[in-house]
């Protein structure tokens, strides 16, 4: 179905289900109980979830299938989120044009980087696209003011011209972002017993495209061209010396990934329609490896894992303070109090980078494979109970080629 | 003249002449086995045909057009393969897929976008790609991950993903290099078997004369970047000077 294997599109259907159902399972603590603050399903958040998500998966058709390693990609998400504000300013609040414009101009910018950093691999090409990254940022920050509105970030106001439609709302405030007359920002509750569930339009916009996004990787990874990406990986002089040019198939993985990165901008920008150079720094690129690495190179699930685990821990983390940790140790004896908390409180609050390092680095050192890994080891164990006895030994039978995606 | 005509090819690298003054001819469907002592250039040579070395001097025109400043997978697309003296092949990938990538290659070019369409559904091409396998002795073995296979099968592969090109002429860079004897026997074996299937001319870089004897029809001896002698192996076997040159010093 939909040109995919059967697998493939049960694969599909379960990361709907999943993406629909969303803020039901990021609820499962009643409201008001002392758990709710690891309660995920608020709009902000979910958008975030899918946003990144998107900006994972492209990412990770880079980086996964070619193992070129960008750490600029950030400028294309601060170009998407530009390119959206602008036309935010200058044609109407509607989504559409906006994350179109988005993608084109980011796009462009991927192919005319590309270009350039393509001309080396490995380590070289890093550090060339972190100079370009670099670069952008630099220049949103400072000399290309007119267009950035540099330090004080892209903003709509109330004097922009929006020619397709109203420069005012009627409360006199900006009007807010919409999509064909659907506001990004409306959202419908429902309480059930002493759950309240959100299901906030924004966050399904959102949804939509990110299953659009990850059916488009599933159809890449699949194809002859990803075939070509993942040969690139492992072997460009055979590649080479089998007839193949590597050079625009690299090209096209990084527009498109460039593209898709562009898209998760825009997406940004329609949620809170502002876009600041800080969108384009250093460590953003640094968060969209870290989610792939830490989700699993190269697998399909993998990227969106990691996106969706960052983003959850780095809100969750950022919310516990002192209060709260007062609130969790009171059972233990003042001295012994005070000294855990001091401990912990380094670990969370602003201090969550320094979590998020120490969960990378365990990942890295016992998951190899990321989040998606550690799924599949669970899984063999349990299989491997079900059929204990069978004689089943993996180690005398020929290594299988794993699939791309599990 | 020949399928491939090697013109006054020199090459210099620094203060070493690795080749002097070449002159070779590969007839089409003939094996030529280009042999020397260690150091003689023979890899040179075989790196000037497929665009890896610019030759300083000479010319290398492949089916009438030079080869000279083409990049590699150029070269390929003109109907040249190549074996690897270590096998190059795609180790992350199976069996099945290591050889379905020259079947692309081989029909679409140098560069595709077919990011919409499906590796299985490439039936004709599986077909093909699966036949080959057949030919080989491999198809059992195509849901394997290529790394995870002995040297000789990695060799082996890496022939039938050179061979599923059709290749106008294949390159071998010492196909039994490291190999067991019986290895070596095998790969004589399907180096025949090919050679009697299909019209393929083949070059052969090689140490081992065993392997050299029973399969060349012509052999150049190359000895200090120029060729002494070339020869059908017959008369090669008793030349004085080739005795001297090579076998002397080897054997």
């Amino acid at each position: 179905m939909l040109g995919l294997s059967k697998k493939d599109t049960k694969f599909l259907f379960i990361v709907i289900a999943l993406t629909a159902a969303t803020p039901i399972l990021l609820q499962p603590f009643p409201e008001g109980s002392a758990m709710s603050q690891f309660n995920a399903g608020y709009p902000d958040l979910m958008q975030r979830f899918a946003i990144f998500g998107i900006f994972a998966i492209g990412f990770n058709i880079l980086f996964g299938l070619t193992g070129y390693l960008s750490f600029g990609h950030a400028a294309f998400l601060g170009v998407g989120s530009y390119s959206a504000v602008w036309m935010f300013k200058l044609l109407s609040m509607n989504v559409l044009p906006g994350i179109i414009l988005a993608i084109i101009v980011s796009g462009l910018f991927a192919l005319v980087i590309g270009y350039v950093s393509l001309r080396r691999s490995g380590i070289y090409f890093s550090i060339l696209t972190l100079a370009f990254a670099q670069m952008s940022f630099n220049l949103a920050y400072s000399v290309l003011t007119p267009i950035t509105n540099g330090e004080t970030g892209l903003q709509v106001t109330l004097n922009d011209p929006r020619i397709l439609g109203q420069q005012v709302a009627a409360n006199g405030n900006v009007p807010p972002t919409n999509f064909f007359g659907l506001e990004m920002g409306s959202s419908l509750k429902i309480p059930v017993g002493g759950w309240e569930f959100t299901f906030n339009a924004g966050y399904y916009f959102c949804a939509v495209i990110a299953i659009l996004a990850f059916y488009l990787s599933l159809r890449i990874f699949r194809s002859p061209f990803g075939l070509m990406l993942r040969a690139i990986k492992t072997n460009q002089t055979r590649l080479n010396y089998t007839g193949l040019n590597s050079r625009p198939y690299t090209l096209a993985a990084f527009v498109i990934s460039g593209m898709y990165a562009g898209l998760a901008g825009g997406l940004l920008a329609s949620m809170d329609p502002l876009a600041g150079a800080e969108r384009m720094q250093w460590t953003a690129s640094g968060e969209v490896v870290l989610m792939t690495i830490l989700g699993g190179v190269g697998t399909m699930m993998g990227p969106i894992l990691g996106a969706g685990f960052i983003k959850y821990f780095e809100n969750i983390f950022s919310k516990i303070n002192e209060n709260v940790l007062h609130q969790w140790f009171s059972f233990l004896p003042d001295g012994l109090e005070g000294f855990v908390i001091w401990v912990a409180e380094h670990f969370v609050g602003s201090g969550w980078h320094l979590t998020s390092g120490v969960l990378f680095m365990m990942v890295v050192i016992f998951l190899p494979g990321g989040l998606v890994e550690g799924g599949q080891r669970i899984g063999k164990k349990l299989k491997r109970k079900k059929s204990d006895g069978d004689g089943d030994d993996a180690e005398h039978h020929p290594k299988q080629s794993p699939h791309v995606a599990e | 003249m020949g399928l491939l005509e090697v013109k006054g090819v020199g090459k210099r690298f620094g203060g070493l002449q690795a080749l002097g003054d070449v002159n070779l001819s590969v007839q089409e469907n003939t094996v030529h086995a280009i042999i020397g002592p260690n150091g003689a250039g023979k890899s040179t040579l075989l790196n000037c045909f497929v665009g890896k070395l610019i030759p300083d001097t000479g010319s290398v025109m492949f089916n009438g057009q030079s080869v000279l400043g083409r990049t590699p997978f150029e070269i390929n697309q003109m109907g040249i393969s190549r074996v690897f003296q270590t096998p190059e092949i795609f180790g992350d990938l199976n069996v099945m897929e290591n050889m379905m990538i020259p079947c692309f290659a081989k029909r679409d070019g140098a560069f595709r976008l077919h990011a919409f369409e499906t590796v299985e559904n490439e039936k004709d091409l599986v077909e093909k790609a699966e036949q080959m396998l057949i030919d080989v002795n491999m198809i059992d073995k195509r849901h394997m991950n290529a790394a995870s296979m002995s040297r000789g099968d990695k060799r082996r592969l890496e022939m039938a993903m050179c061979l599923v090109q059709d290749p106008k002429l294949l390159l071998l860079d010492e196909p039994t290099a490291g190999m067991a004897r019986a290895d070596t026997n095998n790969t004589i074996d399907l180096l025949k078997e090919i050679k009697e299937k299909r019209d393929i001319t083949m070059a052969i870089i090689e140490h081992d004369m065993h392997v050299v004897f029973s399969l060349a029809e012509r052999i150049t001896v190359l000895a200090q970047g120029t060729p002494l002698v070339e020869d059908t192996p017959e008369n090669i076997k008793g030349h004085p000077k080739v005795q001297e040159a090579y076998l002397g010093e080897a054997h």
